[in-house]
């Protein structure tokens, strides 16, 4: 008997009679989330929130917030300026080392924790998110999710071979419970939320 | 209605002063109390010691002296949650069965049974309460700071009968005071820095006098404050429910 | 792994004792995240209520872990990730070793896995010539320290930045004497960024796998499991067969108490959904037994498997904070850790369940409702059943259970203790006694409390 078989043997043996799952139906909050509660509580854990009206003011605020010389890839069409076919297709991990910046869009945020739901469709590459030492996400302001429960609703709808809930900057407070922000991933992240209505 | 008075070992022997008390504050409510003088010990100290198998004399004894009562009264928490939950007989399971659920700790029966809501108390000193674990998590005679629950205490109300009395502030409501039972002695390092950090707490915050409902926790930090030579004491909740 | 010991927890707390300000500061350090967890906690009106659905679709789980385990390789494997299922922990240890055999490398990058730690992976490594290192920058502290994790979430708690300055300043080359946490953090961000760059093998731990979907959920703050996994050719992944829940939606559930519960933040700043391997890569999951199957088959004791290794009945628990993790010398300390261990070898761990006063706190804070501290009461009858209490414990039970049954023998008993601490004080007031080493013994009343009532109430 191999290992699987064993471990199933067992299991089998072992387990105990069938209980339920529960009802999850009052989790269920039948509105949209917050704007005000996702900003206040990104910026709590972190991060940074723009608002605003259009691609333009995007690049505007990101050209102002980095100054010169600095690297700010893109995959997005609307943001051509930061789009480098070369950097974004590399397999070579010298080209993306050193990226400053990487702009992507998220799927929707979810208020109750400041998180952005990004999949592989919109990183066009799983490190890239990670590897840069900036984030920033471009979200609908219409899209947002009061919890966790909503969020896996809208996740249901669509497929990935990869995705992430992105909260704030990386961070750690292993050093005597002092909080540092930027451990191995991105040292600052930055949540733009475009408003759709015009 | 006839109570039976249980009074835990350890009272009976060293701090009989709690269980007078008991015994005055029933009777000046009207409870007729009975105390059966051939009872002994609960069984808790063997059974948190991984030697219930040996409870059996206990429990029988237990039945034998208490189970004619319409309610079993104590000023204790944990001797009480150890018989509401332990208290077995296989000889006579449905009488074990009864008996474990008319067993009450003091502050509990004032507040659930007889409903007092009013005391002819008065106690004018600076009061620390000790929220003994057994009693709050396990016989759930007050709300727990881990539980996001509304806040409510039967002791807690019911020191606010009394007179003149001022309850203090704590850091740490409700932290175990490493008592444990047999732990006291097996993990005593432990076991001393968590009583001397509950005492610490108190004597920040300016407490004449540290109350609870078990006698247990209380003899623990008593331990310490006089080998630190202080001068606050401890006392019984019951001293205090009956101090005039 | 532990290295052999002999010292028990009650030893190892002693020692740890030693230093009072340094448990003051080990205590008030834990205290401090209990709080941020109660805080957080009460932000959530139907906390309660989550806490009791965990608990629920963790019962499920244990009850239908047949077909969920089942259902999670067939939909993983349709995923194109490689299911392997270990044993015990030397398979675990030799499937990942053959893994990085076959992608001809001797180093691996590996973030946060308790299960690794269970199992001895990294020296198990070492010993055959391969190289491990650890991205978590509190797991990257100890290792350098030679030390194992003193707490499942935060690894080096039991360290001061001091300390750590100094550990860096051995192993990475920064001056003596610092102990900024911000230049230390930075400092083993560049050390470790080069580590990510050029380790084709990662591996990570398994925070949720999910049946439904073949899929699994990496969380982390540092972004450390990401950075390994997404530069790798082949990432590894360890996981207990506990772990798996029923539906992807269930993630809400758990994603919503588990940092709470840890840590007081809403949720971590990742948590990386693995489906598929991206192009170009490999995904190896390594599901592993270890003596779980044999817990799930104990009555008492199965709903220790429904942990989610949130740590946080460790930060709430008094004798933790006060005795540290490595005094419970098991890679998973604390209340968790005591009602796990001893199932793995009752002999070694027979002193954990007893390392706690009972008061039940670990069970309030814990996110799926377990029980702790009732299985902490149980396991003591188990072990004194299967004769791992001491002879002198044992003794002294029998005396106690004689004295106390009997309503004679027990006065007596009683007069004479009274009699003993009014007259000669000296007999238990010295260093045999472990009560007396800090604490003054209780004054002998005049007469007990029955003795008083029979002379004052009795047949009145």
């Amino acid at each position: 008997m191999n290992s699987r078989d064993k471990i199933f043997a067992a299991v089998k043996a072992s387990q105990p009679a069938t209980t339920p799952l529960p009802d999850m139906h009052s989790f269920e909050r039948n509105a949209a989330g917050s704007l005000d509660k996702f900003t206040t509580v990104l910026k709590t854990v972190g991060g940074s929130v723009y608002y605003v009206n259009s691609y333009a003011e995007v690049a505007n605020i990101l050209h102002d917030i980095n100054g010169e010389g600095k690297k700010i890839i893109s995959p997005l069409t609307e943001l051509r300026e930061f789009y480098n076919e070369a950097i974004l297709n590399s397999t070579h991990i010298s080209d993306l080392q050193d990226i400053d910046v990487f702009i992507i869009k998220g799927q929707f945020a979810v208020a109750e924790n400041g998180a952005i739901w990004v999949t592989d469709k919109e990183m066009h590459q799983r490190v890239l998110p990670f590897i840069t030492q900036h984030l920033a996400i471009i979200i609908n302001a219409e899209n947002v999710v009061p919890t966790m429960h909503e969020a896996y609703d809208q996740i249901s709808k669509t497929s990935y071979g990869f995705g992430t809930f992105i909260a704030g900057p990386s961070k750690t407070a292993d050093i005597e419970q002092s909080l540092v922000i930027g451990a191995h991933g991105p040292r600052s992240m930055t949540a733009f939320v475009m408003n759709t209505s015009l | 209605m006839t109570v039976g008075l249980f009074v835990p070992c350890y009272v009976d022997q060293f701090y009989p002063g709690a269980a007078i008390a008991t015994y005055q504050l029933l009777e000046k409510l009207g409870v007729k109390v009975v105390y059966p003088p051939k009872q002994t010990c609960c069984g808790q100290p063997m059974a948190n010691s991984g030697f219930e198998h040996l409870t059996g004399g206990c429990n029988e004894l237990f039945i034998k002296n208490f189970a004619e009562f319409d309610y079993i009264v104590a000023p204790s928490g944990s001797c009480v949650l150890h018989v509401r939950e332990h208290l077995h007989d296989d000889k006579n399971e449905q009488v074990a069965e009864t008996t474990r659920h008319k067993v009450y700790e003091l502050t509990s029966f004032l507040t659930d049974v007889l409903k007092v809501d009013s005391l002819p108390a008065k106690f004018p000193h600076k009061v620390g309460v000790h929220q003994s674990c057994h009693g709050q998590r396990g016989l759930h005679i007050s709300s727990m700071t881990e539980l996001v629950a509304p806040e409510f205490s039967k002791p807690g109300s019911l020191l606010n009968m009394v007179q003149d009395i001022e309850l203090v502030h704590l850091d740490r409501k409700d932290e175990c005071c490493g008592f444990g039972g047999t732990f006291c002695v097996t993990e005593e390092a432990v076991s001393v820095k968590m009583g001397k950090d509950r005492v610490a707490d108190h004597l920040k915050h300016n407490a004449e006098y540290i109350t609870g409902v078990d006698m247990s926790c209380l003899m623990h930090m008593e331990g310490i404050l006089h080998r630190q030579g202080s001068k606050v004491k401890v006392i019984h909740i019951a001293e205090i429910l009956n101090a005039e | 792994m532990m290295e052999e010991q002999t010292k028990d927890h009650a030893e190892l707390a002693l020692e740890f004792n030693r230093d009072e300000d340094r448990v003051n500061w080990h205590d008030e350090t834990l205290w401090f995240i209990r709080q941020k967890r109660d805080k957080i906690a009460h932000q959530i009106p139907e906390w309660e209520t989550l806490r009791e659905a965990a608990s629920q679709i963790k019962n499920n789980v244990l009850s239908n872990l047949h077909n969920y385990l089942q259902q999670f390789e067939a939909n993983a494997i349709a995923n194109g990730i490689t299911v392997h299922w270990a044993a015990d922990g030397a398979e675990h240890n030799r499937i990942v070793h053959e893994l990085i055999n076959k992608a001809n490398v001797v180093r691996m990058v590996k973030s946060k896995s308790m299960l690794t730690e269970e199992c001895g992976l990294n020296e198990y490594l070492a010993e055959h010539g391969i190289e491990v290192i650890d991205s978590d920058l509190g797991e990257r502290i100890v290792q350098l320290a030679g030390e194992p994790p003193s707490h499942i979430v935060l690894p080096c708690i039991h360290k001061k930045k001091e300390e750590i300055g100094e550990i860096f300043h051995q192993h990475l080359g920064i001056e003596a004497g610092i102990s900024d946490p911000q230049f230390l953090t930075e400092t083993a961000r560049q050390h470790l960024r080069e580590v990510f760059l050029t380790r084709k093998v990662a591996l990570t731990g398994v925070n949720f796998a999910v049946a439904e979907t073949g899929e699994f959920v990496v969380c982390t703050n540092e972004g450390n499991a990401d950075m390994g996994a997404h530069l790798a050719d082949v990432h590894i992944a360890s996981m207990g067969i506990e772990k798996i829940i029923p539906e992807r939606k269930h993630l809400g559930v758990f994603l919503r108490l588990l940092t709470r519960s840890a840590t007081g933040q809403p949720i971590t700043t990742y948590s990386s959904h693995f489906k598929k391997p991206r192009e170009g890569s490999e995904i190896h999951i390594i599901l592993v037994d270890n003596g779980r199957t044999v817990q799930l088959g104990r009555k008492d004791f199965r709903n220790s498997l429904k942990c989610i290794r949130c740590a946080a009945c460790m930060n709430t628990c008094p004798v933790y904070r006060r005795s540290g993790g490595h005094s419970y010398h098991t890679a998973v300390a604390g209340p968790i850790g005591s009602i796990l261990a001893p199932n793995l070898d009752m002999e070694k761990y027979a002193d954990l369940p007893f390392a706690s006063t009972l008061c039940g706190s670990c069970s309030n804070v814990c996110p799926v409702k377990i029980d702790i501290h009732q299985q902490l009461y149980k396991w003591r009858q188990v072990l004194v059943k299967n004769g791992y209490a001491p002879t002198a414990k044992k003794a002294g039970m029998q005396l106690m259970t004689w004295t106390l049954s009997s309503p004679g023998a027990y006065r007596m008993a009683g007069k004479a203790g009274r009699w003993v601490l009014k007259h000669a004080p000296f007999a238990v007031n010295n260093s045999f006694n472990p009560w007396y080493k800090q604490r003054d013994m209780p004054n002998p009343p005049a007469q007990s409390f029955g003795e008083w009532f029979a002379k004052n109430k009795a047949g009145k």
